[in-house]
Order: structure tokens, then sequence, then C-alpha cells
């Protein structure tokens, strides 16, 4: 299936190589950097590309190119599925997945690679069992190793892979049990000009953090179940129960793992907790133009909204903006034409603004279309949806361990049109 | 000097490589490693490396395997030394190490070893750890990849393979069939039920293959559910069936085989799954093979996974934006989620772009082109122009709407962007086609903006335009071939084409005023660059101006070049992606990629279903059929798992608990009872009631008493045996149903029995037979005057062990010859030896002159070497720990196996002589008849005898319980005289 695996960055420089079949000349990439420059953007790219003998399937991700090589028919998402969980994989070892990390642990990264894959296939993706067989560096770690030369491969060879729950490791042991869920919802919403919302969803997701001695048995049930349109599980949680019960029941891995996301779709009314007053206009003469945003609390729930960015990508003409903002900072980017507008918290009383003008590239004409407004937000103590986590019980372990359920609204996709 | 360098640093590597050090070594190879990933190239190491290859220091011993992987073909010769490393390694009593062993030897590309891998791959195949035989299942592929001559060698051992129940397995297998022999379904059919069920369980990119496969299967086996009406499919005239359920009095209703539902039903779950791949992989299978009106639950799946990554929903959108195209309902609810955002990827805009055009209609038109305008807006040109096509598209489809498109887009005309306006010309010169008559003031609009306008393309829109209805602009026309006489040699190619085009029309329409104009047009052509303008040129200059040579054709010039011409059809670029399997690299690429498997049609006919039907195995001996319990009630055997660690789980939750626990072993070779499939997916809650209630009609007489699962476990051991054989052998459909009150190890013990049962199981029903003879001599382990009163003796049972695949399984009766009762006899936590050992469960008490039989298990390692290990007991408060040991004799390390004489030739031809032993017997001449040489090989061996048709040859299949290799005896009888 996947024949080989470059990593490229994003200044074209490819820097890792591993092959599971025959080697494949790096010349291969030859094809991937002509339709990189094609593209421009690297977003651009398109993510299945054809050469005469191979079939090149890339994705992009932390500002490095994931390009894998393959030789026959494979279901795409297939490739695109397994490349994000490499991806995932260096995050969770290294604390991010960038070109300097992955070089500075070009061993670890390897000997993962080696396990995630055989001839192709997948074989052992579950965070879980690569930690047991190969340990995630530490500072502590590599200070010892390098003075003891011992390894960071496990010396016991995993026995979680051979277990009918192969996302668990076994031997779990912890003095203080504790099982933590941060239930996480995202706006995805496109307003017009006028503030009407022409789109809204909600996207959630639940976040666990379980760390229990043994083989815990946990339910999870909802005060409102019925509100979830469409969910996905990860592996650990039973089918069956939900399809029945509309409750979650699992036995968790161990450490940090997205137990489920959900789906609430527009058909449902969706509470928009912010709204914004713009103004951005170009004039015909002069070569500038004017631009005034306020932004204000919505349907908040009587919450405050935090983190308030705005964020405008200008039309190429702007050269620089001069602006005053009552509240925050405000900051553009002239090369890539990105305006940012940190608010921070916003205060109901005194509403901020940003107001002043744009001046253009004298000469050329009139931006056809005024730029949309990305807005970004998030609410503490607050799932938007209304959704509530009834209780959690561990079944199968006699110790009680310490629970809690966080809740977080944030902006998704959240866009104005002007 | 850079040469220089490089071999300088490759001899200090060699020097690190070749240090005492460990620590040297290891950092040494992550040196290496760190070149290997940058691409360079370090195959000079090549001796140095693989001399460690057989390291103790794990992390080093892994690095040395990628490098070795990564230059072995490179340095074939020197590779091999590494060979006989790996081969002692394959034998290793730890599945990780076997399986890792086979791993590397089996993507070492080099042929010399083929053999080598081959045998390998067939022991490993029949290991048994489902792990090692997970590895076997990817070596194949590497096999066949590395010598595909090796092919039907290969496919016998994926038969083999697919027949495996384990969850692990099944993925990898399948891949090795669709790599190897894609076109042998016949191999599937017995393993189709097995791999519906298993389907939940196995691990997410298994999951992907495996419904891949299922789906090219399912449409070679089952009719059509579509019905007639349906416009998707060009053969369903041929089946004449309703959708399910809706009975219309047709003569012949559509019902929907059994099979095919269970495939449905049970990918179903998945749709939930947080894998994408899996995601996909379903919505395929069920656009593919559901009934229509059943299409609409994958949709809710698809627009979820447009939230994941940019890559991911670019597939995802190319997968709808097909499927749209035939099915609008499906996607109409969900048309907000198509809403392009300005921060989007292009590619993801045009997508969108594309799906939200397909879904429009008479209803949702006016949303549809108001969300158009905002993108015609955009700031990325290639994207506005996209919208543009589209709304020539939505106005060509929906006819209501052509007038106002067609005013919309005139108004972009007069847009400052070139593209746009170029796009707007393009899209308009089609939409005019339809109905030129009634818009002759926006052609003249567009003669009028020729000028300014410099896209080829829209400039020989305009051209062909006005040829086109030159009668419709009469003042317009001659005016701007005027102007194009001026410009004709710095015009693009397909702009000069029109204009000879345009010329040629206005000629014959209009020859008063453009006679001049189009001759020296016609004379600049004739000598221009392309030789298509010279040739074109040539042709029109013959057609239109009449001379003695133009013949017939010019009287009919007018006719020709004046035709009207239909209005050509706007439609979606994804109009015939569907003769593509959707999800796949060929749909996504609109071309047949390398090893694409078409979809077949559906049948016509339904091939014989009964061939999925699991065979019957022939009974293996007439007093097993007694014992054997028919009509007993049946479940699900497969999915069973989940429940089982629930109740394993929550065993060790309270050691007193006094509820009756129960636990069953079901087992069902699937029949197609509808009902009883039905009864598989109610959730594992609702089992276990329904099966509380049928314990309680359909107990065992055997069992019903009793209560101590320890002894009736030890007691009822063989019986338990047989039982699980009579379940394989004749598919008989039985359940037990054990009722303890003991503590909840035992409650353990018996579920760890269960779940080694069902791998075992596998096993068992391929393979291993009947031991023919069960000695009933037993061995004293203890006598009672060193045993202080207690005495202990033991026997090979010659069964499958239920503790362990690898254990001989062992009866032990222990007697209490002494005048007080012992407690608390067990075996002693330590064990001296290495031996795995599974304890007997410890008997609490055992009065005097009584004796009892326990059965435990011993892993010999397949060697005689005695095992040792203390039996505890307690008597009145004194314990005693009294040392034994066990001395197998190499008979009673074997299991026999049933085959066939024709097997058992053809598998002792595949030897190749490496294991090859013999002996001599010396017997009477009155004790040579066939059964007493029979009775006294059994007698020493557990083996199996294989009826044979030469006279003195008896044929002894036996399997040693570690190594999992059938090996073969063959006990030729030579009638010595003397």
């Amino acid at each position: 299936m996947i024949h080989s695996l470059f990593l490229i960055s994003n200044a074209g420089d490819l820097f890792l190589e591993k092959h599971w079949k025959s080697v494949i000349s790096r010349s291969v990439c030859d094809y991937f950097f002509e339709a990189r420059e094609k593209a421009v953007e690297p977003d651009n790219v398109p993510p299945v590309i054809r050469t005469p003998h191979h079939y090149l399937i890339n994705i992009y991700r932390e500002k490095i190119f994931f390009v894998s090589v393959i030789q026959t028919e494979v279901p795409p998402l297939f490739v695109i599925e397994f490349l994000h969980r490499v991806a995932e994989t260096f995050q969770d070892y290294f604390g991010e997945c960038s070109e300097t990390t992955i070089k500075d642990n070009v061993v670890i990264v390897y000997e993962l690679l080696e396990e995630m894959l055989d001839n192709g296939f997948p074989l052992a993706t579950e965070s879980n069992i690569l930690k047991e067989l190969i340990r995630p560096p530490t500072i502590l770690r590599s200070m010892v190793n390098t003075i003891t030369g011992s390894s960071n491969v496990g010396e016991t060879l995993p026995t979680g892979q051979l277990s009918t729950i192969p996302w668990r490791r076994a031997g779990v042991k912890y003095t203080s049990n504790e099982a933590y869920f941060d239930v996480v919802e995202e706006i995805d919403a496109i307003l017009d000009k006028s503030g009407t919302a022409v789109f809204a969803e909600i996207q959630g997701v639940i976040d666990a953090c379980v760390k229990l001695s043994g083989m815990p048995d946990l339910t999870l049930s909802f005060m409102n179940p019925r509100l979830l349109d469409d969910v996905s599980f990860h592996p650990c949680v039973r089918y069956k129960r939900w399809e029945s019960e509309r409750v979650i029941s699992f036995i968790p891995p161990d450490g940090n793992f997205q137990l489920m996301s959900y789906h609430i779709s527009a058909q449902n009314l969706v509470a928009i907790p912010v709204y914004v007053k713009q103004n951005i206009s170009f004039f015909e003469t002069g070569s500038s133009g004017r631009l005034d945003i306020t932004v204000g609390p919505k349907q908040t729930m009587g919450k405050t909204l935090e983190c308030l960015v705005v964020t405008v990508h200008m039309p190429k003409v702007v050269l620089s903006a001069n602006l005053s903002a009552t509240q925050g900072t405000y900051n553009y980017d002239p090369v890539t034409k990105i305006l940012v507008w940190d608010i921070g918290k916003l205060n109901p009383q005194k509403l901020p603004n940003l107001k002043g003008s744009l001046s253009l590239q004298s000469g050329a004409p009139k931006p056809e279309e005024n730029p949309s407004l990305n807005i970004d937000l998030k609410i503490q103590q607050l799932a938007i949806s209304g959704l509530k986590v009834n209780r959690l019980d561990v079944y199968g372990e006699k110790y009680k361990p310490f629970k809690g359920v966080k809740y977080v609204t944030k902006a998704g996709k959240f866009q104005v049109r002007t | 000097l850079c040469f220089n360098s490089l071999s300088h640093l490759n001899e200090d590597l060699k020097e690190m490589l070749e240090s005492n050090k460990e620590s040297l070594k290891l950092e040494a190879m992550k040196r290496i490693v760190g070149l290997i990933a940058k691409g360079k190239n370090a195959y000079e190491l090549f001796p140095a490396v693989v001399k460690n290859v057989a390291s103790k220091n794990i992390e080093l011993k892994k690095l040395v395997y990628v490098y070795l992987v990564r230059y072995a073909e490179e340095q074939q010769d020197l590779a091999l030394l590494s060979i006989s490393t790996f081969q002692r390694a394959l034998k290793d009593p730890n599945q990780l190490i076997r399986a890792s062993a086979l791993r590397v030897l089996s993507s070492i590309r080099v042929p010399i070893i083929v053999p080598i891998m081959m045998l390998a791959i067939k022991e490993a195949a029949t290991d048994l750890s489902p792990y090692v035989r997970k590895t076997a299942a990817h070596a194949i592929q590497k096999l066949y990849s590395l010598d595909p001559d090796q092919k039907e060698h290969l496919i016998e051992v994926i038969e083999k393979l697919l027949k495996d129940k384990s969850t692990l397995v099944a993925g990898s297998v399948v891949m090795a069939f669709e790599e190897v022999c894609p076109d042998r379904i016949d191999l599937i059919h017995k393993n189709y039920r097995k791999l519906c069920n298993l389907l939940v369980d196995v691990e997410e990119w298994g999951q992907v293959v495996i419904i891949h496969m299922l789906t090219r299967y399912a449409r070679t086996q089952f009719v059509s559910p579509w019905r007639e009406d349906a416009v998707f499919d060009e053969n369903s005239e041929k089946t004449f069936y309703d959708s399910e359920g809706r009975r219309v009095d047709q003569s012949k209703p559509y019902i929907m085989d059994p099979d095919h539902r269970l495939l449905l039903r049970n990918t179903k779950p998945l749709l939930q799954s947080r894998n994408t791949a899996v995601v996909m992989a379903v919505s395929q299978l069920y656009w593919h093979l559901a009934p229509k009106h059943e299409l609409s639950i994958i949709t809710k799946s698809l627009v979820r996974l447009l939230r994941s990554h940019r890559e991911v929903q670019y597939i995802v959108l190319q997968n709808i934006a097909t499927m749209s195209i035939q099915r609008k309902g499906m996607f109409e609810p969900f048309m907000k989620s198509f809403y392009v955002r300005s921060t989007d990827a292009t590619h993801i805009k045009t997508l969108k772009l594309e799906i939200l055009t397909n879904l429009a209609n008479e209803a949702n038109i006016s949303t549809i082109l108001r969300e158009l305008q905002t993108y015609v807006k955009s700031q990325d040109k290639a994207f506005a122009a996209a919208t543009i096509q589209a709304i020539g598209r939505c106005a060509t489809n929906i006819s209501e709407v052509t007038d106002t498109c067609l005013n919309g887009l005139v108004l972009l005309l007069s847009n400052r962007d070139e593209t746009v306006v170029a796009e707007s010309v393009v899209v308009i010169k089609k939409l005019l086609q339809t109905q030129p008559s009634q818009h002759s003031d926006i052609i003249k609009h567009m003669a009028k903006l020729f000028d300014s306008i410099t896209v080829p393309m829209a400039r020989a829109s305009i051209l062909w335009l006005m040829g086109e209805y030159c009668e419709h602009v009469p003042k317009n026309a001659p005016d701007v071939l005027r102007k194009m006489a001026k410009t004709f040699i710095s015009e693009e190619d397909i702009v000069k084409l029109q204009t000879v085009n345009l010329a040629a029309k206005l000629y014959l329409s209009n020859s008063k005023q453009t006679k001049l104009l189009t001759q020296y047009i016609l004379n600049l052509g004739k000598y221009d660059q392309n030789y298509d303008i010279r040739d074109r040129t040539r042709f029109i200059r013959q057609l239109i101006v009449p001379n003695e040579k133009s013949g017939a054709l010019s009287r009919y010039a007018r006719r020709i070049l004046m035709a009207p011409k239909p209005a050509p059809v706007l439609q979606s670029a994804f109009k015939d992606r569907d003769r593509f399997q959707l999800g796949t690299l060929s749909h996504t690429l609109n071309s047949q990629s390398n090893g694409y498997l078409e979809l077949s049609d559906w049948p016509a006919v339904a091939p014989d279903q009964s061939v999925r039907i699991v065979e019957v195995v022939e009974l293996a001996g007439a007093p097993l059929l007694g014992k054997s319990k028919p009509g007993k009630s049946a479940e699900k055997f497969y999915s069973d798992s989940e429940e089982e660690e629930e109740e394993e789980g929550s065993s060790s939750e309270d050691s007193s608990s006094s509820s009756s626990e129960e636990s069953e072993s079901e087992s069902e070779e699937n029949s197609d009872d509808s009902n009883k499939s039905s009864s598989s997916e109610s959730d594992s809650e609702k089992k276990k009631k329904t099966l509380k209630n049928k314990k309680l009609q359909q107990q065992k007489p055997d069992s019903k008493d009793s209560h101590d699962l320890a002894l009736f476990l030890s007691q009822s051991h063989l019986f338990f045996l047989n039982k699980f054989l009579v379940v394989f052998k004749f598919n008989l459909r039985c359940i037990f149903v054990a009722n303890c009150r003991c503590s909840l190890l035992c409650l353990c013990v018996f579920l760890a029995c269960q779940f080694d049962a069902v791998s075992w199981h596998v096993r068992v029903s391929l393979q291993a037979s009947f031991p023919v003879f069960v000695p009933e001599t037993s061995h004293e382990l203890l006598h009672r005057m060193t045993g202080k009163g207690l005495s202990a003796q033991y026997r090979f049972t010659r069964q499958p062990c239920i503790y362990g695949n690898s254990m001989v399984s062992l009866q032990l009766t222990l007697s209490n010859s002494s005048d007080q009762a012992l407690e608390n006899i067990h075996i002693s936590e330590k064990s001296s030896t290495g031996q795995n050992i599974h304890r007997f469960n410890a008997i609490e008490r055992l009065e005097p002159q009584a004796s009892v039989t326990v059965s435990m298990g011993v892993d010999f390692n397949d060697s005689t070497q005695a095992a040792n290990f203390q039996l505890c007991s307690t008597k009145t408060l004194r314990s005693d720990e009294l040392s034994v040991s066990i001395q197998p004799a190499v008979g009673e390390l074997l299991l026999p196996i049933t085959m066939t004489e024709a097997d058992f030739t053809k598998e002792q031809g595949k030897l190749l002589g490496m294991n090859e032993s013999s002996a001599t017997i010396t017997m009477t001449p009155e004790n040579i008849s066939s059964q007493s040489v029979n009775r006294k090989v059994v007698s020493v061996a557990n083996l199996g005898v294989i009826p044979s048709s030469q006279e003195n040859i008896h044929s002894v299949p036996r399997r040693c319980l570690n190594l999992t290799k059938p090996t073969f005896w063959n006990v030729i009888k030579k009638t010595n005289c003397s």
C-alpha cells in the first residue's frame, strides 16, 4: 500500500525519507515540487498527484508536507488518514510536530515509522501500544540515556497488541486515580452582511484524560443525549450500548484521547454568541479605504466572551492600515495581507471598536469584494448546545476516582461576510 | 576531499560498531539511521552492521533490522549471513520474537532466500499465536512481490489464513488476498459470514480493506436490490424486482438474500467510526449495495467528514459530487454545509461549487444563486470563473432562471477583472445558443465589448457568436471583421480560426460588404505559421469561393456553414465518474489506476447461495454423536468478545459476590435463519437476559448439579473437550451454561479457557483429531511414604490442553492415605524450572482415604526435560512442601492431525527433506498385522493414523505442540524373514 514517505518542509527541503518496500528514488518528489510551485499557496496543493509510475498522496500539516508514494490502487482516504495519524503521533511524542523536532528525534521517528507500518500496511497506530514499544523522549530520560547508555526502546514487548482491547496498555497503575472530560464545542457559522446566520452548526468533541489503574470499565451518560445529531466514537466505545441506551460505555485507553465527536446540525437553532457591526469601504479615488468594526455580545447565556480575535484577509492592494482600537491590539502584516485584532475579554458595557483608514496601492483599481472577517472566541464553562454530562460510573475497579467535567465553547470556522 | 571526509566518517562509525561497548554501537547505529533518513548512502558499513544482528540490546537490534532491510537488496551476499539468526528466532517460544523475526526475514528482498521465506510463512500461518499469523499474512505480500512464481503456494496459505477466526488476522489476510489473488472469489464464500460478523472488532485499517473486498464480492453474488425504475443502472431492466418491503403485485417480489442483509447490517455501526477511511468505505458499500431508500443513512456521516482535514474534505467532496449527480435528494437538506468559506483552499471551493450546482433545483435555485453571487465577487479569480461556469450550468438546467442568469452574466461583462469577463462571455455564448433570436441586443453589447477583451477564448467566442448570428447583427458583424483583419497576424490561433470562420459566414450572407475583407483574411491565413490555420483557410476558400475545381461542394457551402447547431449541454465534470467504485484512487483521479479492480454488475440470477454455508466436516467417530445434543439454542459466537471482557472486568471487582454469574460459550455455524442473525444485533445486556431464561430451560443434565466450577471443570474436563470438538466437527449448536457459585478466580479460569478455546478451536476444527489411543497407565508422581500420606499419580490425557495452546494436558489423581484430612493442597507459586505450568486450583480439603482428580497443563517447550514443582499440603496446621517432577515421553508432546492420504503425501512433499529422521522398530513376525503396529506406535506417541492404500506404509501425521508445524511419520513395514 504505502510504499515510501518523504517529509518536505514548506521551504522545499526534503529532510526525511523512509521506505517500507524497495527504495524509490527521491527524484519522484520532483512531480510534487512542480505541483507545489503551481499551487502558489501550500493549501492549494492537490492532495493526490499522478506521476507516470506512481501516485503521490500528500498532506500539509504544521508547515510540513507528508508525501507518500503509492504504486497501486488504494482508497486515498486510507493513506490520508494514516498520514494524519503519523503527524498526531509525532505531536504526541515530541509535543509539537515541526521540522526541528523531527530532525532532533530522527531515530525515534524512524523507529516509530518502522512500527507503524509493515510492508505499507498499518501495524500499530494506537498511541498506547507505540508508547510501550518506544518510550517518548523526556529531558530526564535523554540525560539518563546518555549517562547509562540505556535506550528508548521498551525492554518488555507490548502485550496490548495481542489483547482484545488493543488501545489500552496492560498493568496501568496510578496512586491517584483521575478521569477528566473536556466537552469542547465549536460553532461553525457564516453570517451575512446584515448579521443574520446564513449557516450555523455546532461541532463538539469530548476529550478525555483518564488516568485510572487496572482495567476500569466506564459509563458516561448525558442529561440530554437526544441533542446529539451525529456522533463518531473512539474504537473503545461500544456502539450497541449507545444505540440502545444512549450511554457511552467503554474501557478507556490510558492517558489523553478523544472519546467522541458529535455534530449538531443547522436544523437546530444555534445560538450565535457574538455580533459584529462592520463597515469596510474602499474609495474609488485617492487609493484609500475605511474600516470600522465593533464587536458585541449576543446570546452568551450570561457568560463572558474571552480570547476574542478578529482576523481579516485584506485584498492584495491594501498596503497598510492606520487604525485605532479602543481595546486590545491590532497588527497588519503587509506581506500576507492579514489584519489581526486581538481583543481579549469582551466587556459588555464598553464594546470594543477598531476604526481607521486603509491605504491602497496607488493606481490599482479598488477591490471588488470586501474582505470577510474570521472570528475567534472562547467561552468557559459553557457548552453552547446545552449538552450536559450527567454522570460517570466506574465498574470493574474498586477505587473511587476523582472525576471532572469541563465545558468550553469556541468559535470554529466562524466567518462574517461583508 | 568530500569523498575523503565521508570515508573518514565511515571509518569512525565502523570503529564504533566494532567496539565492545553497547553504548558506542548504539550511538553508531543511531547516526547511521540518521544518514539513512536523510537519504545518504551508508551501505559500505554493511558488514560491520550485520555483525550486530544478534545483539541482546533490543534498540540496537531494531536499528540493525532497519539498516538490514534498507540495504539487503544491494548487499545480497552479506545479507545472507544474517538469515540464520532469524531462522533461529522463528522458533523462539516468545510469539513477539517469532513475529518480528518473520517480519524482518520477509522484508529482506533477496531472491535466493525465497524457499526459506516460503517455509517460514507456511509455518507461521499455522502458529498458535494470532499475532504471528498476522505477520505471516503481511509476509505473503512481500514474498509475492519478490517472486510472483510462488503465487500458487501463497494462495494455499491465504486460503488457510482466511479461515482464521482471529480479528487480528482478518484485515491482513484480506489485504494479502486483494494483492495476490483478488479474482479467487471462491475462497471467500466459506468465510463471508465470518468476516461480516468479525468486522466490528477488526482494527480500523483492516476494516477498510475488508469492506472494499466485500463490496466487490457482494456485487458478484447477490441480485440487485435496486428497483427497475432506478436511473442508476442500465442493466436493471433485467431484474424485475421491487425494492424490499414494498411488495407490488409483481410475479416475483424482491427478497434480499439474508447474507446481503447481514453485510449491510454489520457495516452500519462503522459509520460512527472516528477513522474517516472507514466511514468512506462503508458509505461506498452502501452506495454500491444498499437499496436506494436506505442510502440516506450515509449522508450525515459523509457531511460530518467535511469537518476533518483539508485533504479528507477533498476526497469526500469528490465522492459527494459523484453521488449528488445521481441522487440530489440525499444531500439537499445539507446544502448549507457546502457553502464556501473565503479561507477554503481553491480545490475545495471548486468542489463545493460543483456540489451546489448539482443540488440546484427549482425550489432552491434562488438560494443557490444568491450564494453564487457572493462567490463571483471572490478575490480568488479562478474560483470566481468557476462560479460563472456554475451559474451557466444552473441556467441551462433550470429553464425558469435562464433569463435571470443571463442578465446577471451580462452585468458581469462590465466587471473590471478580465478573467471574470472572459468567462462570462464564454458562458453567455453557450447560453445564447439555446435561444439566440431573443437576445440580439446581448450580442450587440458583446460586439461593443470586443475591443476591450483580450482573453483569446472570450474573443473567439464573440467572433463565433457574430458569425453564427450575423443575421441578427447585420451592422456590427462586418465591422468586427474589419477590426480583425487589422490585428489578424498578432492574434492567438484559436482567434484566427474563428476569424476565418466569421469571414466565411459573412461572405455567404453579406458578400457585398465583406468580399474583399474575406479575401484579405484568407490570404493572410494561407501563409500562417500554423498549419491548422493554413488548412482551414484552404478548405474555406474552396468551399465558399466558387471556381471550376470546387465542384458540387460549394453549392452546399451555405448549408454546411450555417447549419443550425445544437446547443451544448453543460454538465458536471463528475458525470462519468461513477464508472469507478467510489472511494478509490481511480475515482479521485478519474482514470484507472494500477491494480484497480472493476466492480462487476449485479448478476441477473443469484449464484448458488449455499456456497456460503460452512461445510459439515465428516464425522470422526460414531460414539461422539451420542454425546452431542441437537436442537440446543444458539447465539452468535463471534461478536461476543466484548461481553466476555465485561465479565472479566467485573469479576475482579468483588470476590465475594454471591450472585450467580453465568458465562456462556455459545457457538453457531451461522445458520441462515434470519431470527438468529437479528438476535446478534441486540445488545449484550439483552442477550444476558435471554440466556438466563434459556439456561433455566435448557441446562444440561450433566451440569445441573455442579455448582463448584473447579470440580466441574476438572471432572468433566474430558467431556468438555469432546463437547467442544463436537461443536466444531458437526456444526451442531450447543451452549454451555456453567452455573458457578465458586470463587471468582475459578470464573476467570473458566473464561480464560473459553478465550483459548476460541482460538484453539480454529485449529482443532482444521487439524487436531482425537487421540487414537489414550493410555490408561498412570505414572507415580509422589509416593505416599514420601508424601506423608499424600500420594499423587499423573497420566497424559492426550487431549489438547485448554489452558494454553502449547501446553500438555495432564490428569493428576491425588489421594489421601493417611488418617487425617489434608487441607489446601496446591502447587507452590515458585517453579524451579523454566516451564510454564498451569496450576490446578487449590483443593481445600481432602478427607482421609478420599481421592480427587484434577487437571493441569504444563508447557514442556517441546523438550523432554522434566518439569519440577512443589506440591504443598497442610495437615493439622503443619504445611509441607514436596518436590516432584514430571518427565514426559516424546510421544506425549505430540498432537494428532486428521488428513487424507492425498493431503499427507502433498504436505510431505513440501517438506524439502529438512526434518526427516527415521528409526527401526523390531517386532516378532506374529505381531506384524497393521493393527498391532498401529497400537504399538500410538501407545508410545500421541499420533493419528491415516488409512493407507499401500499395504506396508502407515502414515502418521502429528504436530509438535510448540512448533505447530506438522511433521509426518511414515512407518514402513519391512518384512524381514530372518
